[in-house]
């Protein structure tokens, strides 16, 4: 079966060792992936490459501070019933055609496995992720209107992001299998910045790393740059014909695009000033 | 061993429970870890796990099973031998190593490490023939031999034990204290919600039960807005022994203010301890009576101090000389006993470090305020007791000292 094969990343998407058995575990013992880490560290990507990579259709759940449970399994349409009602503009009588399936209950229909990003959990109600305990236990729900039993026709692989904005119940945690994607040392990094920039001069990519590191390596940043920044930022020196040789003394170009926060900026300006 | 490992981990405090253990169990069984030491690192690190805080506890525990230290020849050899005779263990070595393992008697290997343990006298590095570190002899420690029997200490490459080592995650740890959001999100579980207030939301499944019952024609239902419902009053201290604590004091109070989102927040500072008049600024210009706080704010209200607590035992009895009336006011700590006593859900955060709690003062104060460290672990501890109700013993305490009983007479005698 393709699921068993172990997942080592893509062509475009580098991943640790760890993070690649944590993988395999999860998919193996059929429990969901929970994954955290910084901002820009891949979380989300993490998904849309494991479903790539073996083929199957990616069910993408984004959850916002509103988002209820129910939602991901089945949403039951009132309004349009009521509409039909008044206007005789349906049959009413049959529910079933009012119930939409989410991204949960959809994976569930499928005849073949498939991916289900839960992206954020964490934005959700405290009560969220306990409100999944058991349809992610046992892949099945129940829909009270109908009374109709929904349950998976094969498991899928179910991965879950969190940036740890709010605590998770123990419950909930328990039953995952968890990685913390840690920020990529230099090695890995220039391995990631080779695959989004694969023509890429070696003085600059050197230059580039170096500054970078420096930079995050600045005592009280409040949100230090990651990943998709520095890869964004190489693309703006790229663009620009930067020399490398400008990146190794103070005063960076394109500060904007890696620090994103004012107090930041600030930060790196003042030390700068103090070392020249 | 595998045992051990379990029980490691809970001492560590990494809340691994039978859950987990069963799942690394199969995933084991099953080859996950690739017959690898480093294979099984990986896997029980996601099995094991439930936040990256555990990461550091896992890899001390990890270290302390796996590696076995050994002082003595005598134990590391009856242990040698138990190890190399339980085939189980010997299941998770690499196939190579367990070949080379074979390639060298038992016997043969034994005798050799008892010759030249016995040779040996100094403290040795490198080289192929001694016991030591680094070296390519079959005994010590960080070696490259085969089937060399590790010493302690740290083995070559990046194999999981230099992993579990290197300890690359003590920096997310529960107990250190990071950052105004880890405070803001501890502090957020304060909250209670409540439906109250004017500004009235549409209420859509009332809405949509109101009008089905009305035949479908439009009935719209209104209600009050979900807030929460916690109000807090935090008391700092500043100054003197509190100034290397500055940064962190007002980062719990910018989180407070900001994260919070507590329906309402007030804050005043004190030195030391409390006595008559708190103050709406840390430069101590503009006082409030602290029997006004007393008075005005309901019991429903959660009061916060934060504060060393250490101070001269004299300071916690003085009284704040009531001279005016000629009479001796409260002391400090029967103004403590005064707020604990009409707020009970009330706590004392220190951000000294617990094993110097047992000081004088600071033991007073605990016997008024249950008392938190100020990390991320105190303030989630102070959260929960917070929302508990109040211990009876304290409440009785609490209320003998707030009417000036049970004070420590033999230090008030000096004053």
């Amino acid at each position: 079966m393709q699921l068993q094969q172990n997942f080592r990343g893509t062509p475009k998407y580098i991943v640790s060792e760890e993070l690649g058995i944590a993988v395999d575990v999860a998919i193996h013992l059929g429990r969901p992936l929970l994954v955290k880490g910084e901002p820009g560290t891949g979380k989300t990507l993490l998904a849309v490459n494991l479903a790539a990579a073996r083929g199957l259709p990616l069910e993408r759940w984004q959850i916002k501070s509103t988002t209820k449970a129910v939602e991901g399994l089945y949403t039951y349409d009132t309004v349009r019933r009521l509409h039909d009602s008044r206007f005789n503009s349906g049959d009413v009588s049959d529910i079933s055609r009012y119930i939409d399936m989410g991204p949960l209950g959809r994976a569930f229909e499928r005849p073949d496995p498939s991916v289900v990003l839960i992206d954020e959990v964490d934005k959700a109600d405290l009560e969220f992720p306990n409100d999944l305990l058991h349809e992610l236990d046992t892949m099945t729900f129940t829909i009270p209107e109908t009374g109709r039993h929904v349950a998976a026709v094969r498991r899928p692989v179910v991965i879950i992001t969190s940036n740890n904005e709010k605590e998770l119940p123990d419950a909930f945690l328990r039953r995952c299998v968890f990685h913390f994607i840690e920020f990529p040392d230099r090695e890995l990094m220039t391995r990631i910045v080779r695959v989004h920039h694969p023509d890429l001069d070696e003085a600059l990519l050197a230059g580039a790393l170096e500054a970078f590191y420096r930079l995050r390596a600045t005592e009280g940043l409040r949100k230090p740059p990651s990943t998709s920044e520095l890869i964004d930022w190489i693309s703006a020196l790229r663009y620009a014909g930067i020399e490398p040789a400008k990146l190794l003394g103070a005063g960076l170009p394109f500060l904007g695009t890696l620090l994103k926060k004012e107090t930041d900026v600030e930060v790196v300006e003042r030390r700068g000033r103090r070392r020249a | 061993m595998f045992i051990d490992f379990f029980y490691a981990l809970r001492q560590r405090g990494v809340p691994v429970t039978t859950h987990n253990w069963l799942a690394l169990v199969r995933a084991v069984a099953d080859g996950l870890h690739d017959q690898r030491l480093d294979g099984f690192y990986r896997v029980a690190r996601c099995l094991c796990c439930a936040s990256e805080v555990h990461y550091d506890g896992f890899d001390q525990a990890f270290a302390q099973v796996f590696r076995g230290v050994v002082d003595d020849s005598a134990t590391m050899l009856s242990q040698l031998d138990e190890y190399l005779r339980d085939p189980k263990k010997l299941a998770y070595l690499d196939p190579a190593l367990r070949a080379a393992l074979e390639s060298l008697d038992l016997e043969e290997l034994r005798r050799m490490f008892e010759e030249r343990l016995a040779e040996q006298r100094k403290r040795h590095e490198g080289g192929n023939r001694w016991i030591g570190t680094g070296g390519t002899s079959p005994f010590g420690q960080g070696g490259v031999h085969p089937s060399g029997i590790r010493m302690g200490g740290q083995g070559g490459g990046r194999s999981a034990l230099a992993v579990a080592d290197a300890r690359r995650f003590r920096a997310y740890r529960n107990d250190l204290v990071l950052d105004t959001r880890q405070i803001a999100s501890a502090l957020r579980k304060l909250r209670k919600m409540a439906r109250r207030g004017d500004d009235l939301e549409l209420d859509i499944p009332e809405t949509v039960d109101a009008t089905a019952r009305n035949c479908g024609d439009l009935e719209i239902a209104w209600r009050p807005p979900r807030k929460n419902d916690v109000r807090v009053l935090l008391l700092m201290d500043v100054g003197g022994s509190m100034d290397p604590f500055a940064k962190l004091v007002s980062q719990l109070f910018s989180a407070a203010s900001a994260g919070g989102g507590f329906r309402e927040l007030r804050s005043y500072y004190f030195h030391n301890c409390v006595y008559s008049r708190l103050y709406e600024d840390a430069l101590f210009s503009r006082g409030v009576p602290t029997a006004e706080l007393i008075r005005d704010l309901d019991p429903s209200w959660r009061v916060i101090l934060v504060g060393d607590a250490y101070m001269h035992p004299g300071e916690l009895m003085m009284s704040s000389a009531d001279w005016w009336t000629g009479t001796a006011g409260p002391v400090g700590l029967t103004w403590l006993a005064r707020l604990a006593d009409r707020f009970p859900h009330s706590a004392w955060l220190n951000p000294e470090r617990p094993d110097i709690w047992d000081a004088p003062t600071i033991a007073e104060v605990r016997g008024v305020f249950p008392m938190f460290h100020l990390s991320v672990d105190g303030l989630g501890e102070m959260v929960s007791e917070l929302r508990r109700p109040p211990q009876p013993k304290r409440s009785l305490h609490v209320h003998a000292l707030a009417r000036g009983e049970n004070l420590p007479h033999a230090r008030r005698s000096n004053y």
